[in-house]
């Protein structure tokens, strides 16, 4: 829709092809800075200025400039009566082991399947990135999950992450290798070193662009997934998006808006403070590794 | 060899396992109320069809599926043309459309709850402007909202379509715009005959991501309509969600299948593609 405007004002002009390129290049910075305030901003806007409201004034959430300006105290009362910090923990409890472990076992097959072209790793390839689109059995995992004693659990939780982000994390480095040329491996091979130390000294650093992708994208669904978690550990372990669920849907806080934002803020700051610190490096990694 | 065996065995037991289960589980009467499991054959296909209940699901599904994919790429593509140039204020654009990618979409479904209500932001807006009362119900209408929750997903994802946009308009060498150019081509030609062809790769990766992400989307749905009014939003994994906390497993496990096999079937041409542009690169 935008791409067209520069388009539709040519008739007007004497339809040369640099001053249409003239009128874009003014243009195009207004209506970026528009779509911005417009498409984010306001959204956003509301998000501050709900949770920096009292209960009365945000039971209807709009875009006035609260009277009284008290983000803090909801903040604050948001983080004990919530129990945010638990949650908080429960999160990172859940989402460390989980990046570790993807990264680890999937750049540790994805190598394998790189280098060795057999009909075998062929078919095993096919199998572990079949996990990327089709959607993992969600309740049938429960009963798995308690016929072997992890129903509920924290290790339950991160078995069940690890088996839907392989995929992902095998496909990428899968491809990422076979861009490398073998000549390092194969030196350090000959020099007597066993194929442990090749992967830990040769292989893993020179991964190290693609894992950042794969990281940033496992962290961003795991940190805000609420779907999987529901099945597996609800009620039984908290982790943030379980608590913002509770805390949204509970009686309690029914029309509590300004609490509702609030935790919307707290949850959503440590992403963004990510984002804003490793903007370059995030979009970087994110386009390299999809379309190349 | 023995490296691939962490990987394997988590995958067999947390991804492969599982699903051999839906295959089992969904011809049972599992349920919550009582301890024993017996083979009950067609009965929950046959019961969820004949009570409209699995048709309805799997066409809200894909009308949804096809929302996103259509307004997500849109979005994505439109912005990507606007921001592509590198000035500071473009750089500034990107990093702001990205805050909603990184959002719990959770949130974003609340955020959009509160914007959307009848005495909400936007119809506010929308009445100063047209300086008359109005009080659309944006997320109350049977026949429109399932439109509107597409578009609010297609606006949280909307700056991931642009990255891979972006990154694939990089990749158009610079000569080929420039023999576009001298041969005399408008600026509208040289995009639609010379750049977009080129961009083949990142359509279809973006195409299949939004698609594939949206069948098997929950929480902005969850968060916005809980699949309502009257059920019109109600696709598959809010089913599965709602059944499973009513202990009703075996139909949860049913349409948990009718997902996979709905998604399988979509995916073949999908991996097809992925894994020949593979073998190009």
């Amino acid at each position: 829709m935008t791409a067209g405007a520069p388009h539709r004002s040519r008739p007007g002009r004497q339809g040369t092809g640099i001053s249409d390129a003239r009128i874009w290049t003014r243009l195009q910075p207004v209506v970026a800075a528009a779509l911005v305030v417009t498409l984010i901003g306001i959204p956003l806007w509301l998000v501050l200025v709900t949770a920096a409201k009292s209960q009365g004034e945000a039971i209807t959430p709009d875009l006035s400039w609260p009277d009284d300006w008290q983000l803090w105290d909801n903040l604050r009362q948001v983080w004990t009566d919530a129990d945010v910090p638990a949650a908080f923990l429960g999160s990172l409890l859940v989402v460390v082991p989980t990046v570790v472990g993807v990264l680890l076992c999937g750049s540790m097959a994805a190598w394998v399947l790189a280098r060795r072209a057999t009909r075998l790793t062929a078919v095993l390839y096919a199998i572990a990135i079949s996990g990327i689109i089709l959607p993992p059995a969600v309740v049938t995992v429960v009963l798995l999950l308690r016929q072997l004693g992890l129903a509920g659990t924290v290790v339950g939780m991160i078995g069940v992450y690890l088996g839907i982000y392989l995929s992902t994390v095998i496909f990428f480095v899968t491809g990422f290798v076979r861009t490398i040329p073998t000549s390092l491996e194969e030196a350090a091979q000959t020099d007597g070193a066993s194929p442990l130390t090749v992967f830990r000294r040769v292989v893993l650093p020179l991964l190290r662009p693609v894992l950042a992708t794969a990281t940033i994208l496992v962290c961003l669904y795991v940190w805000n997934d609420v779907f999987y978690a529901f099945f597996v550990i609800g009620g039984r372990h908290d982790t943030l998006p379980l608590n913002l669920f509770r805390v949204a849907s509970a009686g309690l806080y029914l029309n509590n808006w300004h609490l509702i934002f609030a935790y919307v803020i707290l949850m959503s700051l440590p992403l963004i403070v990510v984002l804003a610190i490793a903007q370059r490096k995030i979009i970087s990694g994110i386009t390299s590794g999809a379309v190349k | 060899m023995w490296f691939l065996v962490p990987a394997f065995a988590i995958l067999l037991v947390f991804f492969v396992l599982p699903t051999l289960f839906n295959f089992v589980y969904a011809f049972t009467d599992w349920s919550g109320f009582k301890s024993e499991i017996n083979p009950v054959g067609f009965d929950n296909f046959v019961d969820l069809a004949s009570s409209g209940t699995l048709f309805s699901a799997l066409r809200i599904t894909v009308v949804y599926a096809a929302l996103v994919a259509v307004f997500q790429n849109v979005f994505g593509f439109a912005l990507a043309v606007l921001l592509e140039r590198d000035t500071r204020l473009n750089r500034v654009a990107r990093v702001f459309f990205l805050i909603p990618v990184l959002m719990s979409a959770l949130a974003v479904g609340y955020l959009f709850q509160a914007l959307l209500k009848p005495d909400g932001s936007v119809n506010q807006l929308i009445s100063a402007v047209a300086r008359q009362p109005f009080d659309h119900g944006w997320l109350a209408d049977n026949t429109w909202t399932i439109v509107v929750v597409a578009l609010i997903h297609s606006w949280k994802w909307m700056g991931l379509s642009m990255l891979i946009y972006l990154a694939g308009l990089k990749t158009i060498p610079e000569d080929v715009m420039e023999a576009a150019r001298i041969d005399g081509a408008s600026r509208w030609r040289t995009f639609w005959a010379v750049r977009s062809p080129l961009l083949a790769p990142a359509v279809t990766f973006n195409v299949a991501t939004a698609l594939l992400g949206s069948m098997n989307g929950f929480d902005i749905v969850q968060a916005t309509t809980g699949g309502g009014p009257a059920r019109t939003t109600e696709i598959l994994n809010i089913f599965i969600y709602r059944t499973f906390g009513q202990g009703l497993f075996a139909q949860a496990t049913t349409m948990s299948l009718v997902l996979f096999l709905l998604v399988a079937l979509m995916a073949f041409p999908v991996i097809h593609l992925l894994r020949k542009r593979e073998e190009i690169l």
